[in-house]
């Protein structure tokens, strides 16, 4: 009998908040241990399920499966395979340093209930292996999210945060029908009643026009989460008002929630839809990368800058996804984790700026390299990754995805490349008028980072730079899931990867 | 002719069968002579006897249920009354809501200082009509029923002797409620006229026969389109829902309650029983209708759920749009031809069961705020209820959000359940258009939220919570979560259905 670590996953963040919703709300100290020690064991847990994680293998891996709800034929089934191992890695980790880093300006009893409560909910999206249960931890994120916003967010807060709930609420409206209509439609097939992903996608043969229309019903709620141009106008407005912890987590997995669902239901269930529907979403995906880089551009507000910024970026991985070929994925699946590292540390640097500061206008900030040296010196490098230079993170991923989607989609690539050119652009940009220069008055006073600032954001540097050097371990993990995953598509449509000589 | 004494015999009656209608016949007898000829009972006696009441039709209900095992429907008293797993359904769906709903009005009526036995008489009288209702296998039974019901609702509305909003509210639902029982009564007479019976079963061997009295099917249609103008009062269907919103408001809140959960359930099930069982084979004719009414009635219910600013009035459109959720169960159940039509009566009874505990539940929190008097009612009244009442509060979001349909609530649930029955049944724009509508109103939901969690209070009103009305919200919230994280404690039942 094995420990079941992947409903732990789930169900520790939730016995830490349940916990903490006991405790009394005047005792932030002891609030704040139990949030920590809950969400260090679910970040410990990750790890060793890393650690634990067959190299090379392509199946789902700790797979747990409980019978739910019996009368639907719903299951409580989880697994992980390449694909979500990382993502569940950098959920894991992502909340303890959110947790211990940033300390909300009120109510932290009910704050570190909601980011718990919040854990749980991606957790569970990222592991679920079944249509039902991935709905409802989809769905069930909002609730926490939105109260994070709404509650500790600055003077929109209520906007922007009602905006995110309908938004994407809305998406999902989609995909529950769609949901609903692929197990129904599927039962033909599998002979019962099954909401289980695997079974359906293995033995489900849906007549082509049918499987577009429900694929059309799941990307757009997958759209609207990620978000992919036109629809993406909730997120500049959710994540400049969410509170810093908020930003950093829904730039770093909530948004991936949106990604790896196109990847895991949208592609793997439908994959003669999926390469129908190749060149409108390559379209958009570009369209959202160039988009997204001139929006950002034309910012004042260096929070709404790095927002725009995650537009253009979540655009690269949705044209790696859908340029379907191995190293385009690959690229797209290690983009999904980089961007959660270096759109990550940004929102956290743009947070203590403005803790510092309380403005996060560019133009109300200047020459700060000149009074805090070190964390102009933690930014750069953070966002030279978030650029995609060579030697960290943020280029693997990149550089895997245009040169793995050249050979499909070639023109789309090209357009594509304008935008690491103008990410270059806004964020120097914005660096030069922020940080370049002699401060002035108000700028003086800005105090140098903190010990517990550099310790955390030495986490977040550890990780941009190892997997910038070194990548091997990531992608050997990561391959083998996308490669069957490709084999499936192969399988059930007439789509064939072109097969590129290597010329090693 | 003279008749003779003994030459009429009466049906032979299986008392135990109607067992539930007897209990609540007792108690509402108990309390109407009890009540008036003793002295005034002790703080809160006459809830809990109309508690007792309810919670004994309800166990009854359960084991008849039982006993009922797989056994095949039959009827009660020569041909009145249905005896079906649907019916026991339908019967415990209203004794609960009543049940919960007296908590909410004894709470009420001690804090009112208006405590005494009429309105737990009124109250399980209107319970009666809406299980005969239910139970009905006639068209006449059910409008006895029908008016039993609607009677007992007109007082309750009118029964606040200390605001004025409510006698007027009881003046409007009783004309226009006059009005639609007309309507119903019409649409019986025409298709007694077609068919030459008033009885479900014969109706529909009938109509199965094919054979229309007089040779047209004008008469028919017409009696369809009034038996559906009646229903879609009772129902609160747009366009027949103008009343919803006055009634809603100007009724003592725990009567909103009632309405809500038992006179929706009622008036559902019936609709559901004549159209399904009376007119199925004419369901080429009405399904078109219904898809039509439950698309309005979502879309409009929704919208105009979200431009109020009383919780009261919000949660009167909020119904609108959740009985346009339910009818498209009944547009799912009009698809005869499908196998999976069952689906659509099935799930819009766990539907109405659901709605019935998460309708109590709300407006017992609103009754709460509301305060002494009953009158603040605005979305003002909820400031700062997040930092003043936290539990309070607490609860009322867990409610809100099942209203919503969000996962792990039972309103999530009761959603899944509609969704599968029109997809199954092949209707996937009318799934869409359902859940896009779930999706304005959850607007309305949130707008309350902010209210309580994101907005600072103006005054320093103080709420006064009394156990009774703790103990309803709390089972109201606790069968809400129950039902949502572990379906099959209802799902095992109504897949018997």
């Amino acid at each position: 009998m094995s420990i079941p670590i992947l409903t732990l996953l789930v169900l520790v963040p939730l016995f830490g908040a349940a916990a903490i919703s006991f405790l009394a709300k005047t005792n932030e100290a002891l609030v704040k241990n139990v949030a920590l020690v809950s969400s260090i064991a679910t970040g410990l847990l990750s790890v060793w399920m890393l650690i634990k994680f067959p190299t090379g293998s392509a199946g789902f891996e700790f797979v747990s499966k409980h019978s739910w709800v019996s009368e639907w034929g719903i299951s409580w089934h989880l697994g992980v395979d390449g694909i979500s191992l990382f993502l569940v890695v950098l959920t894991g980790i992502l909340f303890p340093l959110v947790i211990v880093g940033i300390d909300p300006h009120h109510d932290h009893k009910q704050y570190m209930v909601w980011m718990l409560v919040l854990e749980a909910g991606v957790m569970g999206s990222f592991l679920s292996l079944d249509l039902f249960l991935f709905f409802v931890f989809f769905e069930i994120v909002l609730v926490p999210m939105y109260f994070l916003i709404g509650n500790w967010g600055y003077d929109q807060r209520v906007y922007a945060a009602t905006k995110f709930f309908i938004y994407t609420m809305a998406g999902s409206a989609f995909m529950l029908v769609g949901i609903v209509a692929t197990a129904f439609l599927a039962r033909r097939d599998i002979g019962h009643l099954s909401f289980d992903l695997i079974e359906i996608a293995e033995k489900s043969d849906f007549a082509i026009g049918t499987g577009r229309w429900l694929f059309v019903g799941f990307v757009i709620a997958f759209a609207v989460k990620v978000p992919l141009f036109p629809l993406h106008t909730w997120l500049p407005d959710a994540h400049t008002q969410a509170p810093t912890g908020g930003s950093v987590i829904l730039a770093g997995v909530l948004l991936k929630m949106g990604t790896y669902g196109m990847l895991r239901f949208g592609v793997y269930l439908f994959p003669e839809a999926a390469v129908w529907a190749k060149p409108v979403l390559l379209t958009l995906a570009v369209i959202g990368i160039i988009y997204g880089a001139i929006a950002a551009t034309m910012q004042k507000d260096l929070k709404r800058l790095v927002a725009y910024s995650s537009v253009a970026h979540l655009g690269f991985i949705v044209l790696g996804t859908f340029a379907l070929t191995n190293q385009a994925i690959t690229g797209g699946v290690m983009q999904m984790v980089n961007h959660g590292v270096s759109t990550g540390a940004l929102f956290l640097m743009v947070g203590m700026i403005y803790e510092r500061r309380h403005t996060r206008v560019i133009a109300e900030l200047k020459g700060i390299q000149a009074v805090a040296p070190i964390f102009a010196g933690f930014f750069t490098l953070v966002m030279l990754s978030s650029i995609g230079l060579p030697g960290l993170n943020g280029f693997v991923g990149e550089f895997l995805v245009l040169i793995g989607s050249f050979a499909t989609a070639r023109w789309w690539v090209v357009a594509a490349t304008t935008g690491v050119i103008l990410a270059a652009l806004y964020l120097l940009w914005a660096y030069q008028r922020v940080f370049h220069g002699e401060p002035d008055e108000a700028n003086k006073s800005f105090t140098e980072i903190t010990k517990r600032e550099a310790m955390l954001l030495s986490v977040f540097v550890a990780a941009i730079v190892f997997t910038g050097v070194y990548p091997k371990p990531m992608l050997n993990r990561i391959e083998p899931s996308v490669k069957s995953l490709l084999e499936h598509v192969e399988s059930h449509s007439n789509y064939k990867q072109p097969e590129i000589k290597a010329g090693e | 002719m003279m008749l003779a004494a003994n030459m009429f015999v009466g049906p032979a009656i299986d008392w135990m069968k109607i067992s539930p209608l007897l209990v609540m016949l007792g108690g509402v007898l108990l309390l109407i002579l009890g009540g008036s000829l003793t002295p005034q009972w002790k703080k809160g006696a006459y809830g809990i006897v109309g508690a007792l009441t309810a919670a004994g039709a309800a166990v009854l209900t359960a084991m008849l249920w039982r006993d009922l095992g797989n056994g095949e429907p039959t009827t009660l008293i020569a041909n009145a009354l249905t005896y079906s797993k649907f019916s026991l359904f339908a019967t415990f769906t209203i004794a609960v809501g009543t049940l919960l709903a007296i908590f909410v009005t004894s709470g009420f009526l001690v804090r009112e200082g208006e405590d005494g036995p009429e309105v737990f008489a009124l109250i399980l009288s209107a319970s009666i009509g809406g299980m005969v209702m239910v139970q009905a296998n006639d068209l006449i039974v059910m409008f006895l029923g029908l008016e039993t019901l609607s009677l007992a609702f007109y007082l309750l509305t009118a029964s606040s002797r200390s605001r004025t909003a409510s006698g007027e509210a009881g003046l409007k639902y009783f004309v226009l409620g006059g009005f639609a029982s007309a309507f119903f009564l019409y649409g019986v007479a025409l298709v007694f006229g077609a068919t030459g019976s008033t009885n479900i079963d014969k109706i529909a061997t009938s109509l199965s026969a094919n054979t229309v009295l007089g040779g047209s099917s004008t008469m028919l249609l017409a009696g369809i389109a009034l038996l559906l103008v009646g229903f879609g009062f009772k129902v609160s269907l747009v366009p027949f829902h103008t009343w919803t919103a006055d009634v809603y408001q100007g009724a003592p809140t725990p009567i909103t309650a009632l309405m809500g959960s038992v006179g929706k359930t009622a008036a559902f099930v019936a609709l559901i029983r004549v159209f399904t069982g009376a007119l199925g084979n004419r369901s080429d004719d009405w399904g078109p209708v219904v898809v039509v009414l439950a698309v309005l009635t979502l879309v409009v219910g929704s919208v105009l759920a979200v431009v109020q600013t009383d919780v009261k009035r919000m949660l009167a459109f909020s119904s609108i749009s959740h009985a346009g959720f339910i009818l498209v169960g009944l547009a799912a159940a009009s698809k005869i031809n499908s196998s999976d039509a069952g689906l659509g009566s099935s799930n819009a009874l766990g539907y109405l069961f659901i709605y019935s505990i998460l309708v109590v539940g709300t407006l017992a929190v609103v009754t709460i705020v509301a305060g002494k008097g009953d009158a603040e009612t605005s979305l003002d009244a909820f400031k700062g209820l997040g930092k003043s009442h936290p539990v309070l509060a607490m609860g009322m979001t867990v409610l809100l959000l099942a209203q919503a349909g969000v996962p792990l609530t039972s309103g999530f649930v009761a959603k899944f359940g509609i969704i599968r029955a029109a997809v199954s049944t092949e209707s996937y724009v009318l799934a869409v258009v359902a859940m896009l509508a779930a999706v304005i109103a959850a607007f309305l939901y949130l707008r309350i939220m902010v209210s309580m969690w994101l907005s600072e209070s103006e005054s320093t009103r103080e709420i006064s919570i009394s156990m009774i009305s703790r103990l309803a919200m709390l089972l109201c919230v606790a069968g809400t979560l129950a039902i949502g994280m572990f379906p099959s404690l209802l799902l095992q039942f109504t897949n018997q259905l």
